[in-house]
């Protein structure tokens, strides 16, 4: 795809080429739908998707082989706007994005939209902080920005201490989410699923470093999109007529979404009257759970004997009885062997047991309402509703400010030919990744208006073919229970895993498979191309900055190229092996990674072209105060790590970057100001950056 | 290298449409989002304080970074900081 062409030649041609890849992936698909029709069994159709697409990648990945430096690194810093808006749309929307986001907006409601915010407006700072004068700067990594700009080895080595830390978080959660599309698609095993995906993974990045990764991502950005957009529209179209989600949503589903919310919580109507009977259930439930804690409490181990004791009994009285009752004995037996074995143990279980009962027997949630809040006296709810307020703007915060210091992002703005193209590309970028992200929330509407209006009041003898299918493929997406007996659905006895909306849009649409497949597609792209760009941040910033410029700077070309794709190798190995143990909590992963990178980074480089004054001690403080403040917080306050200490402000551990920001902002110009100003050369590079172009200008894109 | 009286009048403008944006950025974002209970009493595609957060801020952050962009690239021309022609 290179050779020595012309930019505008260049420009052409791609759009000429991946006008041909659309065209050709769209005959794909109709090929896979006419097999489905002809008879092919799902799991073959599945397959198909997933070994093409790899294999497409693969191929790119192939096709784009380099040994020349600057393609390696930053894909020849030829790029085009539009192009690098794609791959950079790819490169952001994760698995998370694309699979979770839509979910949690029907679990959660307005409270879900910080994501939807923080994600987006993060762009508007990339755009006017960051982008056009790193692209001036013109190196490679991050971690060169801020060796250059601040002198010595610190900031730097600081830079690739964090650029590691946070993008190693971010890609176990992207590497765990192609984990489970493989394996759920495919029927492979999840630790399978996860090499499957890896060895995509490395092909596509192996041989041509970013050049390969750039243009394998734009064909992935034009699948996933493609992935999201076809079910959503057809659901639209379904439930509305409109075939515009984006405004259908709003105008013609949430309405009537509303007006069964009141419903349901309203008990004088025969709907709120049968969920009122279900919620009974659940408190019961909750108060037996709750009283069960108390004895524990008062009884301690002897009150555990005790009651495994009467299970016991009752097993023996079931046998005794005649005719005996196989179902019951097994019941009362599953009891027995299910009883927790130490306090510990029944105490966990018996809160987890009381805090899901009185979940459920909790009114609806309304789906449009900022803040919702309980509490027994007004003043409660009033302090609690402050409390979500300020905790959801602060998550923004985070979730923004770290848009503009992830270094996997930041890099693909080297990339383009100029700085005007990088200004322009943001622009790009956002719009890419808007068209999904504000597809998302009115797919949360759409689904709700689905369950409420369909699924809840049908009878439990004919439900949704969708809702059996996926209740029998996984109880944590999808579970159904009539627990009042009267046959049909309430809202109360479903219980919904975020996952399963995006995932099971298109059955609930009336699609048929080839359009399943082809969301298990999208959502493989969606982590295949965020876990691409960052482990090509890690290996980068281990075998660029820390090789490179910092043990070896008389390395040369091959040496450096190979050490950075063995490193690439070793990097994925690793992750895929700390992914494989499936640790904690996706969502926590990727808060952190945000508030890691937002505390380390955003102060130190834009202070660094803003102000003229900072120099070396300033970044060294205010980086490693920014993030010493952001892990420790996390630390001492995440439950995962056991400390447990109180909360400052009340700001939950996944917002730390709430303080770890400014106190790197106040790091930086503290420490700056103590100490000298920078040197007239350093002072240089910041007018330089500043201009794109100034007469008898200093040069910095030296490779 | 030495700076001209242009060269600071344009990393003047440029710092001035910076702030521009950012205060729009901030109002758009923080403050509707602190008075989205309050918003969500009118009604504009559905109740406002949701529709911002959910699609208008989007709408109006793609507005800004676009409008950034373009200004920029004009600015670079009229002062003569603008990149030589490789396209």
């Amino acid at each position: 795809m290179s050779g020595q062409v012309s930019q505008s030649q260049f420009y052409q041609n791609l759009k000429k080429y991946y006008t041909f890849y659309t065209g050709g992936f769209i005959t794909f698909v109709v090929i896979v739908g006419i097999l489905e029709q002809m008879g092919v069994p799902n799991k073959v159709l599945g397959y198909m998707f997933l070994f093409a697409t790899i294999l497409l990648y693969a191929g790119i990945g192939f096709m784009s082989k380099t040994a020349d430096v600057s393609e390696y690194y930053v894909a020849g810093r030829r790029v085009p706007a539009l192009f690098n808006g794609m791959a950079t749309g790819a490169d952001w929307m994760s698995a998370a994005s694309f699979i979770g986001m839509a979910g949690t907006l029907y679990l959660t409601g307005y409270d879900g939209l910080a994501f939807v915010m923080g994600w987006t407006g993060g762009y508007c700072l990339v755009a006017l902080f960051l982008a056009p004068y790193l692209r001036k700067f013109g190196q490679f990594t991050i971690p060169d920005f801020l060796a250059e700009r601040y002198g010595g080895n610190l900031p730097r080595l600081i830079g690739v201490l964090a650029a590691i830390v946070c993008s190693f978080t971010y890609v176990i959660a992207q590497i765990y989410g192609v984990g489970l599309i493989t394996s759920r698609f495919t029927g492979l095993e999840f630790g399978v699923g996860v090499f499957v995906g890896l060895a995509g993974i490395l092909v596509c990045s192996f041989l041509g470093g970013m050049k390969a990764v750039t243009w394998t991502q734009v064909a992935q950005y034009i699948i996933l999109i493609f992935a999201y957009m076809i079910p959503v529209v057809w659901l639209s179209v379904k439930d509305t007529g409109n075939p515009i989600p984006q405004i259908a949503a709003y105008v013609s589903a949430l309405p009537k979404v509303t007006a069964l919310e009141k419903e349901f919580n309203d008990k004088t109507t025969p709907k709120g009257a049968a969920e009122e009977s279900v919620r009974a259930i659940f408190r019961d439930r909750a108060a037996a759970a709750d009283a069960k804690l108390k004895g524990l409490e008062a009884g301690g181990a002897n009150y555990l004997t005790e009651e495994k004791g009467k299970l016991a009994a009752k097993v023996a009285e079931l046998k005794a009885a005649s005719p005996v009752d196989a179902k019951a004995v097994e019941a009362a037996e599953k009891a027995v062997k299910d009883f927790p074995v130490d306090p510990s143990a029944a105490k966990k279980a018996w809160t987890a047991a009381k805090g899901g009962a009185a979940a459920k027997a909790a009114p609806v949630k309304a789906h449009a309402e900022p803040f919702a809040a309980t509490g027994k006296t007004p003043e409660e709810v009033e302090k609690n509703r402050n409390k979500a307020k300020k905790n959801f703007l602060a998550l923004i915060l985070c979730l923004m400010v770290g848009t503009a210091a992830l270094p996997h992002i930041l890099m693909r703005y080297y990339t383009t030919p100029s700085v005007k193209d990088a200004r322009t590309s943001v622009t790009w970028s956002l719009f890419f990744i808007f068209l999904l992200y504000f597809t998302a929330p009115a797919l949360g509407i759409l689904a709700k208006f689905e369950v409420y209006n369909n699924l809840v009041g049908s009878s439990f003898a004919s439900l949704p073919a969708w809702v059996s299918n996926w209740a029998a493929v996984d109880k944590t997406l999808m579970a159904i229970a009539d627990i009042n007996k009267d046959g049909i659905v309430q809202l109360a006895e479903i219980t919904i895993g975020g996952d399963l909306i995006v995932l099971a849009t298109p059955e609930i649409a009336g699609l048929p498979y080839v359009i399943s497949g082809l969301v298990a597609a999208g959502g493989l792209a969606a982590a295949l191309s965020t876990a691409d760009g960052l482990l090509l941040t890690i290996a980068n910033a281990m075998s660029h900055d820390l090789y490179y410029k910092m043990i070896d700077p008389q390395a040369s070309t091959v040496r450096r190229l190979a050490v950075s794709k063995g490193l690439l190798l070793v990097v994925a190995l690793v992750a895929a092996y700390v992914t494989s143990l499936k640790p904690g909590d996706i969502l926590f992963l990727v808060g952190a990674a945000f508030s890691l990178a937002a505390s380390g980074f955003f102060p130190a480089l834009v202070l660094g072209v803003f102000w003229r004054r900072a120099n070396y001690l300033g970044a060294v403080i205010g980086m490693s105060a920014g993030l010493g403040l952001c892990s420790y917080y996390m630390y001492m306050t995440y439950p995962f790590f056991g400390v447990n200490a109180p909360l400052w402000w009340d700001i939950a551990p996944i917002a730390a970057g709430f303080w770890g920001i400014p106190v790197g902002i106040i790091g930086v110009i503290v420490g700056s100001l103590i100490s000298p100003a920078p040197s007239k050369q350093i002072q240089e590079l910041v007018d330089h950056v500043r201009y794109p172009n100034l007469e008898g200008d200093i040069n910095t894109a030296g490779a | 290298m030495q700076l001209t009286q242009k060269h600071h009048d344009y990393w003047n403008k440029n710092l001035r449409i910076t702030a521009i944006l950012l205060a729009i950025w901030f109002v758009v974002t923080f403050v509707f989002g602190w008075y989205a209970r309050e918003l969500n009493e009118i009604s504009f595609i559905g109740p406002l304080g949701f529709y911002m957060g959910a699609q208008g801020a989007l709408i109006i952050y793609v507005a800004i970074i676009w409008f950034y962009a373009r200004f920029m690239n004009n600015l670079d021309l009229e002062y003569g900081v603008h990149e030589g022609e490789d396209e």
